[in-house]
C-alpha cells in the first residue's frame, strides 16, 4: 500500500505518460464546460480489454494525485473481480493510498452505482461507460444523434419511453434511464439503476464520465441540474424495495438479489458493501445477519 | 379553398442543380398557393426527386432560392434559415410522404410511436394526450385503432403508407411533400389511399408537391401540373388543361402512353 511509483520506474506515474493525461484533461475540462455534452478523445489501449472500465481508468490517471485517496467499486461492492483489479492497478502504477471507506475517498471509479453516503466536494465520482450515447439505439448513425445532441432535438428519447409505457403500462427502464442535465444535453447516466438517478441531481461532487471504446467523456459539474425525463402522466419514480436489506436491516439503500442455494433460497442485501458494513458496525442488523460483536473479531 | 388574395406559400426562383456536368434540374420557377396541389410528372430521371429535394430543404440549390411564407406571414429564403429552423419547419409546418414507408417511418416504433413522434418533438409531455391524438389519427386513416401498438413490420403496404401519413399531419403542417406515395402498392390499395388523401388534404386545407410518373394519380388529385424532361419544366397549366390538351410533343407521347383501362 505504501508502495511508491518509484518502485515502479518503468511506468509514468499512474500508467499514462503526461501527454496523454494532458490530452484527457484538456477533454474533462471541456466537459466540465458544457455539463453533459460528450467530448471525443484519442481513447488509449489499457491493459484491460474494452467493457472492464478503460475509459473510467483512463479519466482517473488523469486526474490522480499522489496525495488522493482511491475507492473502486463494481456494483457497489469493494471486493469484486473488477473492483479489485482496478485498484491493484493504481496501487502499482500510481502508490497511491487506496480504501474501501466512501468518507474517506478523494477519487471514486465506479461501475453501475452511486455509493449510498452523499458525496462532499472534494470528492470526484468517475464513472465507467459502456455506451455514452443515449440516442444511439434510436438512431444509429453518429452524424444524425450529434446534430440531434446540437439542436436538442429531444423528441427521440420520449418515443422510446412512450413506448414502454404502451408496452408495459409504465415507464420500464430500470438502469441507464435518460437525464436531462442543466436544462440542455440529454444524457445517460452509464448502466446506473434509476434508483440512483436522484443522487446526481446538485451534487456536490464532480462527477466525471469516461467510455473508453467509444472514446467519449463527459461530466456533470457540482451542483448542477439533473432531471430524469418523463411524462407529466407518468412521472420519473425512483425504484422502491418493498422489504430492508437482510443483513443490515437498511430499508433505503439499493438492494441486490442473492441466490443463497438451489431451493429457491434467497436474500436481498445492500449493493453498496461499505454502506453495509457500516451500518452493521453500528449495531444495525437484518433478518438473516449476525449482530456484529467484539467475540466475533 | 385556394385564397387567391394571399400571398403564395412556396415559391421557387430559377431552381438549378448540376451533379458535375449533368443537369438535376435548371432554372425551375413557380409559386404555389395555399391549399393548392401541385403535380410534378415526368419520366425517371427527369429531375423530379432533385427538384422535390431543392422544394423541401433537403438538397441545396447551385442557383435560385426557395422563399416560403412561415406560420407568422414572413417570407423568408429556405437557404437563409438555420439547420435548427429549417428541421424545425421540416417536422412541423411540413409534412414528407416517401414513396418507401420505411423511410418516412421508424420501423422498430409502434404506429403510436411514430405518430406521436413528432408531438414530443414539439415538446408534448402528457402520454394521455399524445396516445388520443394517436388514436384519432388512426381512426383517420382507417387503420383499426386496435394496432396502436403493432409495428409497422407488421403492417401492409397500403397500412403503412396510410400510417406514414398520419404521423406527418398530425402537427397540421400546412405543405405536404409527396414522393410517388401510391408507388408499389396494388391498384384497390391505391385507389383507396388516393380517396384518402383526396378527402385530407381537402379537410386540412392542405398544400402539396406531388411527385409522380402516374398521370392518372396527376389527375385525380393535382390542381396544375408541371412535366419535366431532362431536368426542364417544359410544360406547365391546370392538370385538366396540360392532360386533355397537351401542347409539347413530349408530353402528348405521356399522355398517349398511359394505358386505357
Amino acid at each position: 500500500m505504501s508502495r511508491t511509483a518509484e518502485n515502479y520506474r518503468g511506468y509514468n506515474f499512474a500508467y499514462l505518460d503526461e501527454q496523454t493525461k494532458r490530452m484527457i484533461r484538456r477533454a474533462i475540462l471541456k466537459a466540465i464546460a458544457i455539463p453533459g455534452y460528450q467530448v471525443p478523445f484519442a481513447s488509449r489501449e489499457m491493459p484491460m480489454p474494452y467493457g472492464w472500465g478503460t475509459g473510467g481508468v483512463q479519466v482517473t490517471a488523469a486526474i490522480l494525485g499522489p496525495t488522493d485517496v482511491l475507492k473502486v467499486i463494481d456494483q457497489g461492492a469493494d471486493d469484486t473481480t473488477n473492483a479489485v483489479s482496478i485498484r491493484q492497478f493504481f496501487e502499482k502504477t500510481a502508490g497511491v493510498e487506496t480504501t474501501t471507506e466512501t468518507e474517506k475517498a478523494t477519487v471514486i471509479q465506479t461501475r453501475h452505482r452511486i455509493p449510498e453516503a452523499k458525496l462532499q466536494a472534494h470528492q470526484v465520482l468517475v464513472y465507467q461507460v459502456p455506451i455514452p450515447e443515449p440516442l444511439r439505439f434510436l438512431e444509429p448513425r453518429e452524424t444524425e444523434t450529434r446534430t440531434l445532441h446540437a439542436l436538442a432535438e429531444y423528441g427521440l428519447m420520449h418515443v422510446r419511453l412512450y413506448e414502454d409505457i404502451a408496452q408495459h403500462g409504465h415507464i420500464a427502464k430500470t438502469y441507464a434511464y435518460p437525464v436531462l442535465v442543466a436544462d440542455r444535453y440529454v444524457m445517460d447516466p452509464s448502466p446506473i439503476p434509476k434508483f440512483d438517478n436522484p443522487k446526481m441531481h446538485e451534487s456536490a461532487a464532480l462527477q466525471l464520465f469516461g467510455a473508453g471504446r467509444e472514446k467519449r467523456i463527459y461530466a456533470i459539474p457540482p451542483h448542477t441540474k439533473v432531471v430524469s425525463l418523463d411524462f407529466e402522466d407518468h412521472p420519473f419514480e425512483a425504484t422502491k424495495f418493498d422489504q430492508p436489506c437482510a443483513l443490515c436491516g437498511a430499508t433505503d439503500s439499493y438492494l441486490d438479489e442473492v441466490i443463497t442455494d438451489d431451493r429457491g433460497g434467497r436474500m436481498f442485501v445492500c449493493s453498496d458493501t461499505h454502506h453495509c458494513e457500516t451500518r452493521r458496525a453500528e449495531g444495525h442488523v437484518g433478518t438473516l445477519g449476525t449482530p456484529v460483536t467484539e467475540a466475533a473479531e | 379553398m385556394t385564397n387567391l388574395s394571399a400571398s403564395p406559400l412556396l415559391v421557387a426562383e430559377g431552381l438549378s442543380k448540376f451533379y458535375g456536368l449533368r443537369i438535376g434540374c435548371r432554372n425551375v420557377s413557380f409559386a404555389l398557393e395555399p391549399g393548392e396541389v401541385l403535380a410534378i410528372v415526368g419520366e425517371s430521371g427527369s429531375g423530379k426527386t432533385t427538384l422535390l429535394n431543392l422544394l423541401s430543404g433537403q438538397l441545396a440549390p447551385d442557383a435560385g432560392a426557395v422563399r416560403y411564407r412561415m406560420r407568422d406571414g414572413e417570407t423568408k429564403n429556405l437557404l437563409d434559415l438555420t439547420e435548427a429552423e429549417r428541421r424545425f419547419l421540416a417536422r412541423t409546418d411540413w409534412g414528407f410522404v416517401h414513396q418507401d414507408a420505411r423511410n418516412g417511418l421508424r420501423m422498430g416504433v409502434s404506429a403510436g410511436g411514430n405518430i406521436g413522434e413528432r408531438l414530443m418533438g414539439v415538446g408534448d409531455r402528457h402520454y394521455g394526450r399524445i396516445r388520443e391524438t394517436a388514436q384519432g389519427w388512426l381512426s383517420r386513416v382507417e387503420i383499426d385503432i386496435s394496432r396502436i401498438d403493432d409495428k409497422p413490420t407488421q403492417f401492409s403496404g397500403g397500412m403503412r403508407q396510410r400510417l406514414q401519413i398520419a404521423r406527418n399531419l398530425v402537427t397540421h403542417p400546412r405543405l405536404v411533400f409527396m414522393d410517388e406515395p401510391t408507388g408499389g402498392l396494388d391498384v384497390s390499395v391505391q385507389a383507396r389511399l388516393l380517396d384518402l388523401i383526396r378527402g385530407l388534404v381537402a379537410d386540412l386545407g392542405l398544400a402539396v408537391v406531388l411527385v409522380t410518373h402516374d398521370l392518372s394519380v396527376a389527375r385525380l388529385l393535382s390542381h396544375r401540373i408541371l412535366v419535366m424532361k431532362d431536368g426542364h419544366v417544359i410544360e406547365a397549366g391546370l392538370t385538366d388543361r396540360v392532360l386533355d390538351d397537351p401542347q409539347e410533343a413530349y408530353t402528348q407521347l405521356l399522355v398517349s402512353s398511359v394505358l386505357a383501362a
